[in-house]
């Protein structure tokens, strides 16, 4: 089962690979990008073409010729209108096809992703979320079921599946690759059920926080680019939905997880009481789970004070999302503490 | 630090009025027009008083603050501290002489006690509580209040509707309302009705609650006390709970040693099993508690399970070995040692001190000969490995137990008054030569004897458990813990209340567009008074509900 477990992780690794580049494929002739528009507006096609086949080049897989063959006409036809019409009609569907393929490959990595859990827990005989390499499975699990309900809800956003599938590739590589250690029982220090309430929702809270940074990091790149900026990271935003729309995304998965991860580490802090004798100590974890809160609650205030900027406040979210980051990674491989069941020595 | 602080400038004067509420006036900007500006003449003092009042109270110092909260956090989790791990302090004093009394004079070794990081938290519980209570003035009074008067145009808020040929029934309108839950005010030919007063009830639980935990916090660190110590197995080494006791402990500003509960602990066994690979599986200690007038009587606890008595809760924190040495001195007299020798590594290798000041007397005069003091340092291994060198034990279990001694002879420096580590010699004296040791070191096995130069003899006899537990109490935690409960629920219904107002305005319908009979335009019009996406589908259902014939609405939005 144990072997299994680990056999399958590389399965989801594919299929996230898979979903990223079929995200890839509609994000570059997709009816956003740059090719698509000219598609769509066949009389600045000659100029947006030319300079769409680079990034095609760039982007676009081998196994989507059609498209790229396309658009590598005009230069050389004499009217860029005609040779735009092919690409109008089979481009933005195939494209459309590949964003469902992403899509439907994201659901079936989720499934093995669950699976891989599911066969370590019964390896295990407990929950899976003893060490680092199983939590951060855990907590990209509640990331990527987060993400397919979003994009059940809200379907126009099937794009932003190229940097969730991405950051799925990465995340997951890393727990692989860095994380992974054997399975062994837990310590006797985790033998407690409060292990299954505090884990459980900290992965939740984490998993939706960590989400939530992705529409965040989307509106600062398309607020730059509505302001003109057209530097790398805003030239993206030509692509990213709604700045307004973003940030209400933004705000609401932040106000869902906030009370979560607040539980969270209110079941931690009851846990340690029966485990250590004090509700808080100021462990390194606990430090960082405490500024985290509190650059959250910033966040929420921020957003909700009509003087404060919206961009201000987002990047206080992001601020909190790297706090995160830093008391997932920082704390297990820098300090030492109490919370030290990453497994890495 | 609540929530849309600026809206609370305008809405002062009495119940929040109407629209102009919706949109917050930008900060330092005039106050909005219920309230006379202020041009009496205030003393320069007062004046300035005021103003910073203002300004500590803002929500903008508020922001600030809580991001210098979170920064000052961050030197604790990259420092050690005092009050979680003080080897780690001395262990860093040592490595860095030239950079610890710097960072030590800025508190950075007890950074949650220094003076700037307690600056940021009373200025920001100051700016909270100066915020909050006119909140919490305001919200008393909304909840009195009745729903604001309609404004003059109702098409002009975010939903609108107009009814024709409506029946002019408003009485029903507001029991529609009310049957919802909307609070209702019928004034002449309009119905104001307002419903998601549980928002700022939330907020100000939120807030309130954080004030309760740290009234709970501080009264932990006033009342409570804690005290570690390490307690070997057997009925000759029980303690009893007094302040002497404890290697290490800490009385609240308000606790007085003599205010610690009674109670009596004996180590009678402890088991801890472990995995092949060495990590441990599980721990239990088995006591016998003394308490009160109860009879003695046994009981067990572990990590994750702690002992509660009566006043105090006892936590296993660790355990280990304390290996039985016997020492038989040149008049033939023995003493035994079971100190504690402390593991230094995951495999449960041990060390520490045996030491025999008391031997070698003079046999008439029974006086020491503080020449002939004599002490074991040692490392115990539970299981050494077959071949030397005898330093690592190989497994934390007691497979192969043997003990590695070196022997010293002389002055141990006991009586100097000096407090010194029972788990070390004192190095000075070793030093100096005034306690040498006497040759090489020797590797025991249970019951193997070593015979020193002198003809003494040391004997090995076994080991026996021991348990690292702390003793505590803290009277906040059930302040923290209710306080904690109720910042929850405020927080939720904070972020998921929707505060909104709905007006109804009846007005005669021009003579042409009536086609029934009933003689009433109604005027409708909604204002979600915070984001809430789905405000449009409630007005449209209000509306409908409103409409005493299904077909006659002319249009919404």
């Amino acid at each position: 089962m144990a072997a299994l477990s680990d056999q399958l992780l590389v399965v989801a690794i594919l299929c996230y690979l898979l979903a990223m580049i079929c995200h890839a494929v509609e994000y570059a002739f997709g009816t956003r990008s740059v090719i698509g528009r000219a598609a769509a507006r066949p009389e600045r096609a000659r100029v947006l073409v030319g300079a769409g086949v680079g990034a095609a080049g760039g982007t676009g897989p081998a196994d989507e010729p059609g498209p790229v063959a396309d658009t590598a006409l005009p230069d050389t036809a004499l009217s860029g209108s005609d040779a735009s019409v092919p690409a109008g009609g089979s481009g933005p569907y195939r494209a459309v096809l590949a964003g469902r393929t992403a899509v439907a490959l994201t659901g079936l990595a989720a499934l093995v992703h669950l699976a891989v859990l599911v066969t370590r827990g019964i390896a295990a005989e407990r929950m899976p979320w003893g060490n680092m390499y199983e939590y951060l499975l855990s907590v990209t699990f509640v990331g990527v079921v987060g993400w397919l309900v979003l994009l059940y809800r809200r379907p126009t956003l099937r794009h932003l599946g190229l940097f969730v599938a991405l950051a799925m590739v990465l995340l997951l590589a890393v727990a692989g690759l860095l994380l992974y250690v054997p399975i062994v029982p837990l310590v006797p220090a985790l033998d407690s059920y409060w292990f299954v309430v505090h884990v459980a929702t900290i992965a939740v809270s984490s998993g939706i926080l960590l989400l939530g940074a992705v529409p965040a990091v989307m509106y600062l790149i398309r607020h730059g680019h509505d302001q003109g900026k057209r530097s790398f990271p805003y030239s993206l935003g030509a692509r990213v939905p709604a700045a307004d729309t973003l940030e209400r995304l933004t705000f609401r998965l932040h106000a869902f997880a906030f009370p979560i991860f607040t539980f969270a580490v209110m079941a931690g802090a009851v846990w340690a009481e029966a485990a250590w004798g004090r509700y808080w100590g100021w462990d390194p974890k606990e430090i960082w789970a405490f500024i985290s809160w509190v650059v959250y609650a910033g966040y929420l205030h921020a957003r909700a004070t009509p003087s404060v900027k919206r961009p201000v406040a987002t990047w206080i979210a992001v601020l909190g999302f790297l706090t995160m980051q830093m008391n997932l990674y920082g704390v297990n491989i820098f300090f030492e503490g109490l919370h030290s069941y990453g497994g890495l020595d | 630090m609540s929530i849309e602080q600026h809206g609370r400038g305008t809405g002062s004067a009495g119940a929040p009025t109407g629209v102009a509420e919706a949109e917050p006036p930008a900060p330092g900007g005039p106050a909005g027009g219920g309230r006379p500006s202020g041009v009496r003449r205030t003393p320069l003092p007062l004046a300035l008083l005021r103003n910073s009042w203002r300004q500590l109270t803002s929500m903008r110092t508020a922001l600030i603050l809580l991001f210098l909260l979170a920064l000052a956090a961050i030197p604790g989790s990259v420092l050690p501290q005092r009050n979680i791990n003080i080897e780690n302090v001395n262990r860093f004093a040592a490595e860095h002489p030239d950079l610890f009394p710097a960072l030590d004079r800025l508190g950075g070794f007890d950074v949650y006690a220094s003076p700037w990081f307690s600056a940021i938290y009373v200025l920001l519980f100051t700016s909270l509580v100066g915020c909050i209570l006119p909140r919490l003035r305001d919200h008393l009074r909304a909840l009195r209040a009745a729903p604001p008067p309609a404004p003059k145009r109702l098409d002009r808020l975010p939903r609108h509707a107009v009814l024709t040929d409506h029946d002019g029934d408003l009485a029903r309108i507001a029991a529609a309302l009310r049957g919802r839950r909307w609070r209702v005010a019928v004034r002449g030919d309009t119905v104001s009705a307002e419903k998601g007063y549980l928002k700022e009830t939330g907020n100000l639980l939120f807030h309130l609650s954080l004030l309760g935990v740290l009234l709970g916090v501080g009264l932990g660190s006033w009342y409570g006390w804690h005290g570690n110590l390490l307690l070997v197995a057997g009925p000759e080494n029980a303690y009893c709970n007094t302040l002497q006791q404890y290697a290490e402990s800490e009385l609240g500003h308000r606790v007085d040693a003599a205010d610690l509960p009674p109670f009596c602990l004996e180590l009678t066994d402890f088991t801890a099993t472990f995995l092949p690979s060495g990590q441990p599986e599980s721990f239990r200690a088995e006591t016998i508690v003394e308490q009160g007038d109860r009879a003695p009587y046994r009981a067990s606890f572990s990590v994750n399970d702690p002992l509660r008595l009566d006043g105090a809760s006892v936590y296993l924190l660790g355990h280990g070995y304390a290996p039985i040495l016997r020492y038989t001195d040149r008049n033939g007299v023995s003493q035994t040692s079971d100190e504690a020798f402390l593991s230094i590594d995951g495999n449960l290798t041990s060390e520490g001190v045996a030491a025999f000041p008391d031997v070698n007397l003079d046999p008439v005069t029974g006086a020491r000969n503080p020449d002939l003091q004599v002490a074991f340092e040692g490392l115990y291994l539970p299981t050494a490995p077959d071949s030397p060198p005898f330093t690592r034990s190989m497994y934390p279990a007691e497979r192969s137990p043997a003990v590695m001694l070196f022997a010293y002879r002389g002055n141990l420096g006991m009586d100097a008054g000096i407090p010194g580590s029972v788990y070390r010699l004192d190095q000075r004296q070793v030093s100096s030569g005034r306690l040498t040791q006497i040759g090489e070191g020797k590797l025991l096995r249970p019951g193997e004897k070593w015979t020193l130069d002198d003809g003494t003899s040391v004997e090995f006899l076994g080991t026996r458990q021991y348990v690292t537990i702390s003793a505590r109490y803290d009277p906040g935690e059930r302040i923290v813990l209710i306080s904690s409960a109720l910042l929850l629920v405020g927080l939720m219904t904070s972020l998921f209340g929707r505060r909104r107002r709905v007006w109804f305005r009846l007005s005669p319908a021009p003579a042409d567009t009536t086609t029934t009979g009933r003689s009433s335009l109604l005027e409708i019009g909604g204002l979600p008074r915070t984001e809430y996406a789905g405000f449009a589908d409630e007005f449209d259902r209000l509306v409908a509900a409103t409409r005493p014939d299904p077909a006659t609405e002319e249009g919404t939005d």
